[in-house]
């Protein structure tokens, strides 16, 4: 597992916005989680882990910039005549 | 009506041919007549009554409309309610259901029947319901709608979320308050009834609704949904004890979080979501994380993250520097070769002296050999040992004059044997035509031809024998008469 689940989705390689999008922040933040980990341990070959501090890093902003970017946006789905969704206006609690 | 009981008349009975009664208006009815009669009565009596009992032989039609028997203990009365009707029931009829059924009494004639023809149908208070309710649950569950195993984890940060819910009222305000204090996110609401005899079927086209958005739509198809609706009597609540809601939310290609009522209420759509949550403020607290918790877990696993880092490059450089103390030097290294390095330089330039020193003996030994004395000495010797070799040109012309004399020899007889020689006396060699020597009569005869050689040079001939033959028609045959006649 510890080998196997890096070189998975390298984002250091891979600087491609939809892999970065595909990523989720739960796995984001595992993955951190798991580096952070490896890591601590001191198992790791020196180079591994800088490589591994490397992802770390990524993964860490990856994280910070999803909460950064945490904005609410409300909007109300308007449905059409079968009852599907048409489409969204903004939400006004009293419309 | 007739004046007279005709039952009190006992002859009338046994008479075998009716005839008019005596008084007048006794003329015997229809059978149609009756049930008109009895219709009108019935229904003018029976205008509109509302009928307590329980549900039997409930049958829905394939045209919509609903077949059914109301009984107690000791009587029954058939019942129909139309499609209109049938699609208002805030529950779905089923056989032992306690009902209070609201309707017009009519006669049917054609069977000689009385039945009600349902305008309403409730359920005979809360006991019924509750009734109902545990009959859809076992049913439900029993179809595995409720299973554990069908939960699924709720994503850690929803992107959007959707939620199912009146949009007036306290329960999306809570929501939507909660929501923005923890975590700001993307909410899509759909707006719908949460009460009376619709909302089920707008439920459970939301919740659909939601599953169904996907790339093209337009709008994101949300992460988690949430289906919500603040407290309320069982009766409030009951659309989301409603079959198709529980079905839909069971189905639901998002996980759901289900807030219906307060603490105490379960619906069956809590059952059959993913997570159920006591109330909409704690649906939004299950959605979504606190950011800032985020924040701070975030910046302790950095921290965690460059402390181990930094721990190993230290660790690293501590051992480099421990092995870098250990290292030899490098001049103790090299000097077990630098010295065997010298001492091999050293041997080879002794070798190489001794080598010259036994070269220069040699050459001394030679030399010692080599002088002019005795060069002239040797040349001498040798220059005595040439003037020994007896060599004198009469050797050779004796010879010549042996060798000269046997060629005259040989060229005399070579004379002699000349077959030219004999024609200079007088002798003539004979060829054919085609130049062979032709030595005999016989064969002369046989030539056309005949060359005869001299000495100094040749005649052509023609044998007479030739002449005698039958005439060759040539031109050269006349000139050889010429020659020889």
């Amino acid at each position: 597992m510890t080998t196997a689940a890096t070189p998975a989705i390298d984002l250091r390689m891979e600087p491609d916005p939809h892999a970065r999008a595909a990523m989720t922040f739960e796995q984001a933040l595992a993955e951190l989680e798991q580096v952070v980990r490896r890591l601590e341990s001191g198992e790791e070959p020196l180079e591994e882990s800088i490589s591994l501090y490397e992802r770390g890093e990524e993964l860490r902003r990856l994280c910070q910039a999803r909460l950064d970017s945490a904005q609410m946006r409300i909007r109300q789905i308007v449905v059409d005549a079968d009852g599907e969704a048409a489409g969204a206006r903004p939400f006004d609690e009293n419309a | 009506m007739p004046a007279s009981d005709p039952r009190t008349d006992g002859e009338s009975a046994a008479r075998l041919v009716a005839r008019p009664q005596p008084g007048g208006n006794a003329e015997p009815l229809g059978v149609s007549e009756l049930a008109g009669l009895l219709k009108r009565t019935i229904e003018e009596r029976f205008g509109l009554v509302r009928l307590r009992g329980e549900l039997s032989g409930v049958k829905h039609a394939s045209s919509g409309h609903l077949y059914c028997a109301l009984k107690d203990d000791k009587a029954v009365i058939d019942g129909v309610m139309w499609r209109g009707g049938v699609q208002r029931l805030a529950f779905q009829p089923e056989d032992g259901l306690e009902v209070v059924a609201t309707g017009r009494l009519t006669t049917y004639a054609g069977r000689s029947k009385y039945q009600i023809v349902i305008d309403a149908m409730e359920l005979a208070g809360e006991g019924a319901l509750l009734a109902l309710l545990e009959r859809t649950r076992l049913r439900l569950e029993a179809e595995g709608l409720f299973s554990a195993a069908r939960k699924r984890p709720l994503p850690l940060l929803p992107r959007v979320i959707g939620v199912v819910t009146s949009p007036t009222g306290a329960v999306i305000r809570d929501i939507l308050h909660r929501l923005t204090e923890r975590f700001p996110v993307e909410v899509l609401v759909w707006p719908v009834l949460v009460q009376g005899p619709d909302a089920a079927r707008q439920i459970a086209a939301a919740v659909r609704g939601f599953g169904a958005l996907g790339p093209g739509a337009g709008l994101p198809r949300p992460d988690l949904l949430i289906v919500a609706r603040g407290g309320g009597s069982i009766e409030d609540l009951w659309s989301f004890n409603d079959e198709a809601v529980v079905r839909a939310v069971a189905a639901s290609p998002i996980p759901v979080i289900s807030a219906v009522g307060h603490e105490t209420d379960t619906t069956l759509c809590d059952h059959a979501a993913d997570r159920r949550a006591p109330t909409p403020t704690a649906a939004a607290e299950m959605a979504v994380p606190v950011r800032a918790d985020l924040a701070a877990g975030l910046l302790e696993a950095t921290g965690r993250m460059r402390r181990a880092v930094l721990r190993l490059t230290a660790l690293g450089a501590e051992r480099l520097e421990a092995r870098a103390r250990r290292l030899p030097r490098l001049e103790s290294v090299l000097q077990p070769q630098a010295q065997r390095l010298d001492e091999l330089a050293e041997r080879l330039r002794r070798g190489l002296q001794d080598r010259v020193i036994v070269a220069r003996h040699r050459l001394q030994r030679q030399a010692g050999r080599l002088s002019l004395p005795l060069l002239r000495q040797m040349w001498r010797s040798r220059a005595a040992a040439l003037g020994r070799v007896p060599l004198h040109p009469r050797l050779l012309e004796r010879r010549f004059g042996r060798e000269m004399e046997r060629f005259a020899a040989i060229a005399r007889t070579h004379r002699t044997l000349d077959p030219r020689a004999p024609l200079a006396r007088g002798f003539a060699l004979v060829r054919g035509a085609r130049g062979g020597v032709v030595t005999g009569r016989a064969q002369a005869e046989r030539e056309r031809r005949l060359w005869l050689e001299f000495a100094d040079g040749r005649v052509e001939a023609v044998p007479v024998s030739v002449r005698e033959r039958p005439p060759h028609p040539s031109p050269a045959s006349g000139a050889q008469e010429d020659l020889f006649g």
